[in-house]
């Protein structure tokens, strides 16, 4: 179904070529911008730069690895590499990147709004972004840690490496995260366009809302927890050390409290990407929206209540680790109950198979695997065995990269034409997406099997045996590697070559489609009056939205 | 909080006061008193009364929206889950469950 | 909050000064705001959750070096303190208590007053802390307290510091964040038809008192 011109008349479009992008190009217009999208483009850009960052991590450890020896660099390099490696996905790339980047793009034009609700604040969040990325940065420059990016104590209360930037950059990160986290939840409270009920939200607004509040109520507790290590370091207050009765494993309360929900807030941002595109690239009503939408919440509350099973074997008590282990089977269900209704979906629609799709078949296989992996790693006796091996990288890696990484470069590829409205040559994203989701199998399915093998996580020297695996994890990582330079090509010389494109190239039915590709500054000429579902395919649904008269 | 034209008064406010100066007051006369194994639940629950007040009259929640509540709620709820999960692994680590 | 996003070129209706164009109305902007703050507030709590828990797990481990130790921190400084930051939430709230009456003069001199209990409440803590590094009260590998030589004082005294200190930062905060809103107020910036931005404050000033009600009994009674 055409997206009707009718709309795009009553929403009053600009002359083409006038957009968001357009509306002022000096670099100061962008540098103090109010505008939403904006600010998503230059977070977009700041994370994509740190996934590059942290996959040039990656590959220096991976080429280490070919050889069981010493080879490359020293051991204290080979640490300080993995922590940064995690300390730059994690805290750089992977939680403010959907969120951030395409949350702050996409969610004000979903629910018909003309902006967040605290745009300064959002301008604000980026900066505190940069200067935790700065401060994280420096600590890099200056040979980084070499805790590993959980920071476990006694080890990170007494290195000597250059510890002290990074907790203070992950401190000011969260403040970043946090703030995003409370435009996110006002902006859907108090923004909503006429019409717009909860249960007609977007199934994307539903998972950043559920990610937001996870945020709020998560990341306190981790900045608390490095000023605590910090103040260990500096200052000697001894909360964690035991010569002073202090209890090492409090900090792995405290940091996995956090560390936990976080990869929650990974990961709903990715669902929530994946729920847009399964509708549209079915052409199909979502399958089950309230279970879909529900389940996002169900994961963002029973996610608090797991921490336990990342410290199964650091000392905590078998009670604790029983109840630990019965709930983090709980957080599966919601997932679960995601798959199904995704593959509901799918299921007798009209499958587009475009770029996005193979990104989203990409996610559902790796989250399937990275899930049941994780379910079995909750329990205990079997975590006794995988624990610190190869098999936790392998699970986390399935979910982080199998599914995040696809869940955002979907989102990349399905609202590319949105934000910049050009499109990208579809034979070259089908190529990437193929090699990177080979390239990905590659290098984790080694790794799982490493682990039940028994090789140990974050070692430098290994068990000639391993050799193999190793080395194909690592032509594995290679070939994931072409993928993402392939795709930064072809997606920038789109940018500015790219052909232009009409309104709405995908004929999905999200109400961010109502807007001109790329937007204008002010989102809407007359703010929608929403009379129709969200990811409506029905034959006789009403043809889009329509605006007060 | 709607925007009335009527005046309130300030009385609330100050009798809300001199209620905290009489829990403060007793909550210092009961600390001195050394009351054993009471002495904690009891200092916390005249500290949950105080919070109460504040919360309720100073903070105006009595009069805010249903969504405020549940702000107010989940954060302490959240601080509850830290501390039972995190205190039940201290409480229990010495318990031999097989 | 007044400039914010932009209009479709050519529309800009005549508003409320205080409205920003994104907001269908100022309650509507009122509303964002103060859920902004107390989501911002829930934030806090959650900040001090950890030291709150530290708390309880070195007490119940160390039960008699923490009873022993509080007892030797001043509970006179701690008491008035109390009394201190509860009379300063009074003044906050009958700061806009007045304000919502039109008496902008009394409003900026409750603001001010409560600005004079927070430097009083520092005042005192600044006196406890210079006693307590005369006695050698100190957190971790700094003690050296010698009437209580049991262990676990010196992780009392690390909870001690990092609580107050902490909530000593936020009292600043605070003072920073009313001393602002006590200049907007006198330059007519609020008033009975627009008070947010003082009723913010003001709720991030009652979050510091309520901390301090915690940390009271916790630190100083038990």
């Amino acid at each position: 179904m055409r997206q009707s011109e009718e709309d795009r008349e009553k929403l009053g479009a600009p002359p083409a070529q006038e957009s968001y992008l357009t509306d002022g190009t000096t670099v100061m217009s962008w540098l103090n911008t109010r505008d939403h999208k904006r600010v998503g483009v230059m977070f977009l850009a700041a994370v994509i730069f740190f996934l590059f960052l942290g996959g040039v991590f990656a590959l220096a450890i991976r080429l280490k690895l070919l050889y069981p020896g010493p080879f490359l660099f020293d051991a204290l390099t080979y640490n300080r590499l993995f922590t940064l490696h995690g300390v730059t996905m994690i805290f750089l790339f992977m939680i403010p990147a959907i969120p951030s980047g395409f949350g702050n793009f996409v969610l004000p034009l979903m629910i018909g709004a003309r902006d967040v609700a605290f745009p300064r604040l959002n301008l604000a969040s980026f900066y505190v972004y940069l200067a935790g990325a700065v401060l994280a940065l420096w600590a890099m420059v200056h040979g980084g840690a070499d805790t590993g990016w959980t920071f476990y104590t006694p080890y990170s209360t007494t290195t000597p490496t250059m510890l002290l930037p990074l907790l203070l950059g992950i401190f000011v990160l969260g403040f970043s995260s946090i703030m995003t986290g409370i435009n996110f939840i006002a902006t859907v409270h108090t923004l909503r366009a006429p019409g717009l009920g909860w249960m007609r939200l977007p199934l994307f607004v539903w998972g950043i809302y559920a990610t937001s509040i996870i945020q709020i109520l998560a990341t306190p507790v981790i900045g608390l927890t490095m000023l605590l290590v910090a103040a260990e370091r500096v200052m000697g207050f001894g909360i964690f050390d035991p010569a002073r009765g202090g209890d090492p494993v409090l900090f792995q309360h405290f940091f996995w409290f956090y560390s936990h929900p976080a990869v929650y807030i990974m990961v709903l941002p990715g669902m929530a990407v994946i729920s847009e595109c399964v509708a549209t690239f079915s052409r199909k009503n979502p399958f089950g929206y309230k279970a879909i939408a529900f389940s996002s919440l169900g994961i963002a509350f029973v996610g608090f209540f797991t921490w336990g099973h990342h410290l199964f074997v650091a000392g905590q008590s078998v009670f604790d680790n029983g109840v630990f282990g019965v709930l983090s089977m709980f957080v599966g269900i919601f997932t679960a109950v995601k798959v199904f209704n995704w593959v509901g979906t799918m299921y007798r629609g009209a499958i587009s198979f475009k770029t996005p799709f193979a990104y989203i078949c990409g996610f559902l296989f790796f989250l399937v695997f990275g899930g049941m992996t994780g379910v079995a790693l909750a329990t205990v006796a079997l975590d006794v065995h995988w624990h610190e091996t190869y098999f936790v990288v392998a699970h986390f890696h399935f979910i982080m990269v199998g599914a995040v990484i696809m869940a955002f470069l979907a989102a990349l590829h399905y609202w590319f034409p949105k934000m910049f409205g050009r499109t990208y040559h579809e034979g070259w994203g089908l190529v990437a997406a193929s090699l990177i989701i080979l390239g990905f199998n590659a290098t984790f399915i080694p790794q799982f099997l490493l682990g039940n093998n028994g090789m140990p996580r974050r070692y430098y020297q290994y068990p000639e045996h391993f050799q193999a695996l190793n080395v194909a994890s690592t032509a594995g990582a290679t070939l994931l590697g072409f993928g993402f330079v392939i795709i930064f090509i072809y997606l920038v010389i789109a940018l500015r070559w790219g052909p232009r494109c009409e309104q709405n190239p995908w004929r999905s039915k999200g109400f961010e489609w109502l807007t001109p590709s790329p937007p204008p500054t002010h989102n809407f000429d007359k703010i929608p009056h929403i009379t129709q579902d969200p990811h409506d395919y029905r034959t006789h649904a009403p043809s889009g939205v329509y605006a007060d008269v | 909080m709607a925007e009335n034209g009527e005046r309130h008064s300030a009385l609330p406010y100050f009798l809300v006061w001199v209620a905290l100066l009489i829990l403060t007051i007793t909550t210092f006369l009961t600390g001195r008193m050394h009351l054993g194994t009471w002495a904690l639940p009891l200092a916390l629950a005249i500290a949950v009364t105080k919070s109460l007040l504040v919360i309720l009259f100073f903070m105006h929640v009595i009069h805010s929206t249903r969504l405020t509540w549940v702000v107010v709620i989940a954060s302490f709820l959240w601080l509850g889950v830290l501390f039972v999960l995190t205190f039940a692994d201290y409480l229990t680590r010495m318990w031999k469950i097989y | 909050m007044s400039e914010a996003a932009a209009l479709p070129p050519g529309e800009h209706p005549a508003h409320d000064p205080h409205l920003a164009h994104h907001f269908s109305s100022l309650e509507r902007q009122v509303d964002a705001s103060r859920l902004g703050m107390w989501l911002f507030l829930c934030t806090e709590v959650l900040l001090f959750s950890g030291l709150f828990v530290g708390y309880a797990v070195y007490r119940y481990s160390f039960p008699v070096a923490f009873a022993a130790s509080s007892r030797t921190s001043e509970i006179w400084a701690g008491t008035v303190n109390t009394i201190v930051l509860i009379t300063s939430s009074l003044t906050v709230a009958l700061a806009i208590h007045f304000v919502r009456a039109g008496r902008q003069r009394a409003a900026v001199a409750c603001l001010l007053i409560t600005l004079v209990f927070a430097l009083a409440f520092l005042g005192i803590k600044a006196i406890e802390y210079t006693a307590h590094f005369h006695e050698h009260q100190l957190p971790g590998r700094y003690y050296r307290f010698e009437s209580v030589r049991l262990p676990g004082a010196e992780m009392y005294w690390a909870l001690y510091f990092l609580m107050t200190g902490l909530h000593g930062l936020h009292v600043v905060i605070g003072m920073t964040v009313l001393a602002v809103i006590a200049w907007r107020t006198a330059h007519g910036y609020y008033s009975a038809h627009y008070y947010v931005g003082i009723e913010l404050a003001g709720l991030y000033w009652h979050l510091v008192d309520l901390i301090w009600i915690f940390l009271y009994p916790l630190l100083y009674l038990i």
